[in-house]
């Protein structure tokens, strides 16, 4: 369980604008994982709080992914 | 690396200088033919890669060659400090008038190679020059100039000892040598433990010790070669790595972010996770002059993943008697302390343990301290930024081990 870190994924935006496999590819702690199908991606919890802050699940999909400090 | 005193006693033999007539047995029949040989009594020395061997029954007298069997055997048993010996050294024993110690090695203080003599021997130098530092003198020398000429150096450090003549030209001789030798080799200590006049006015190298600088092993290949030692064996000073040790090198290996190397355990009650290169040889220093008994050494850095520095603190917390830990490390840019402070905090909650109740300090400062003193505060974790010295910082994680 995630303690340091929560990731909110608005899985309509992602599905939209087309970067799920974007955002498996970016992120350097495999944060995401693919989904039910190849538009869409779950978070793996277990890598949630390796999160660098590196910004760059947030510059690939804007609306779609919220990185939230929990401290 | 370490040497056997044999093969120490090799490289002494290459520059000239004297020890006792004698040799390896590797069973009791090669001690008893040896013994036969030499004429008895004769000594039967353990060989092992540790100090204080005779202390531990590693070192007999044998009036026989059979008693010099009887004694190889018993000592070809002993183990002493976890180690097997590989051998024994066979010798004839040496009636001493006066004997010195002799020893060459750096002073990381002057960065400079020191030469050592003392007139009383068969004791740890430290221990001389605390208990009686008019018994013993020191003189440094120059690494780019030829020994050749720093001669009058070596004259110096005996004439410290108030030694005159004859001795004084054969000490002086023999102590260039060392120099010479210690240079020559790579070697970290070289040391003449005691160094025996004898009657007839000679010296001999009676026990010695030598260990050469890791790092120059691949120029030192031809001794090595010489001495059958392969790259496989390490001859370090512990011995072989403690299953904790393993355990740490298994964690580092499994996960390319950061570095936890080296991981050594000791005795001690309070657990580090400390990092920052050479910091953390000074922070384990400044942890011991405050009081504390460390349970380990560590160096994490390189920027280590939460997971590894998690299961690092789950580590040196599983060690028995160990209930309270020290996250420290000097300045670095290199190690985000955010997340060094989300592993120790996950590795302690995972054990079911309460984060400020085991973290005595947490003192990483550099990149992402901010976020890392959120997480702290969050916590109630007592921690601090450079403006408090490594020292301090030390000396507040130990006082807090009795809470």
């Amino acid at each position: 369980m995630a303690m340091f870190i929560r990731i909110d994924v608005n899985e309509d935006v992602v599905r939209d604008t087309g970067v799920a496999s974007k955002l498996i590819e970016t992120c350097p702690v495999k944060i995401f994982a693919p989904g039910a199908d190849d538009k869409s991606v779950t978070v793996v919890d277990d890598n949630v709080d390796e999160c660098t802050l590196c910004d760059l699940c947030e510059q690939a999909c804007p609306d779609g992914i919220k990185v939230v400090k929990l401290y | 690396m370490r040497f056997y005193e044999f093969e120490c006693r090799s490289v002494l033999g290459k520059y000239g200088i004297a020890y006792p007539e004698g040799g390896l047995a590797k069973t009791a029949e090669e001690a008893e033919k040896l013994a036969g040989e030499l004429g008895c009594p004769v000594v039967i020395k353990s060989q092992i890669l540790a100090s204080a061997a005779r202390e531990a029954g590693g070192e007999k007298v044998a009036a026989s060659p059979a008693e010099a069997k009887a004694a190889a055997e018993e000592i070809l048993a002993l183990e002493i400090k976890g180690l097997s010996p590989v051998g024994v050294l066979v010798t004839k024993p040496v009636e001493s008038e006066k004997e010195y110690a002799l020893q060459v090695t750096y002073d990381a203080v002057a960065k400079l190679p020191v030469m050592i003599l003392s007139d009383v021997p068969r004791k740890n130098l430290d221990d001389v020059a605390d208990d009686t530092p008019e018994r013993i003198t020191r003189r440094h020398f120059s690494t780019l100039a030829p020994i050749r000429t720093q001669v009058y150096t070596a004259k110096e450090l005996v004439r410290g000892l108030n030694i005159g003549a004859p001795e004084l030209n054969r000490l002086t001789q023999i102590a260039s040598k060392l120099c010479d030798l210690f240079l020559q080799y790579d070697l970290t200590v070289a040391e003449i433990n005691p160094l025996a006049l004898t009657g007839d006015g000679k010296f001999l190298a009676v026990d010695v010790h030598m260990d050469m600088e890791e790092e120059g092993r691949f120029r030192q290949q031809g001794l090595l070669d010489e001495f059958g030692i392969p790259s496989t064996e390490t001859r370090g000073v512990r011995g072989e790595p403690t299953a904790m040790e393993r355990e740490a090198q298994a964690i580092d290996a499994e996960d390319v972010r950061g570095l936890i190397s080296p991981f050594v355990e000791f005795d001690g009650n309070m657990g580090l996770v400390i990092g920052a290169g050479g910091g953390s040889l000074t922070i384990f220093d400044a942890v011991t002059q405050a009081g504390g008994k460390p349970a380990n050494y560590c160096a994490i850095g390189g920027n280590p993943s939460v997971g590894k520095a998690r299961r690092l603190t789950k580590l040196v917390l599983s060690k028995e008697g160990v209930n309270k830990i020290a996250v420290m490390s000097n300045v670095v840019s290199n190690t985000r302390a955010d997340l060094v402070a989300r592993g120790v905090i996950k590795g302690v909650l995972d054990l079911g343990l309460v984060p400020s109740e085991v973290i005595t300090i947490f003192r990483c400062p550099g990149a992402w301290e901010a976020d890392a003193f959120k997480i702290l505060d969050k916590y109630n974790i007592d921690y601090c930024d450079r403006t408090v010295s490594l020292s301090e910082a030390a000396r507040r994680a130990v006082a807090k081990l009795d809470d």
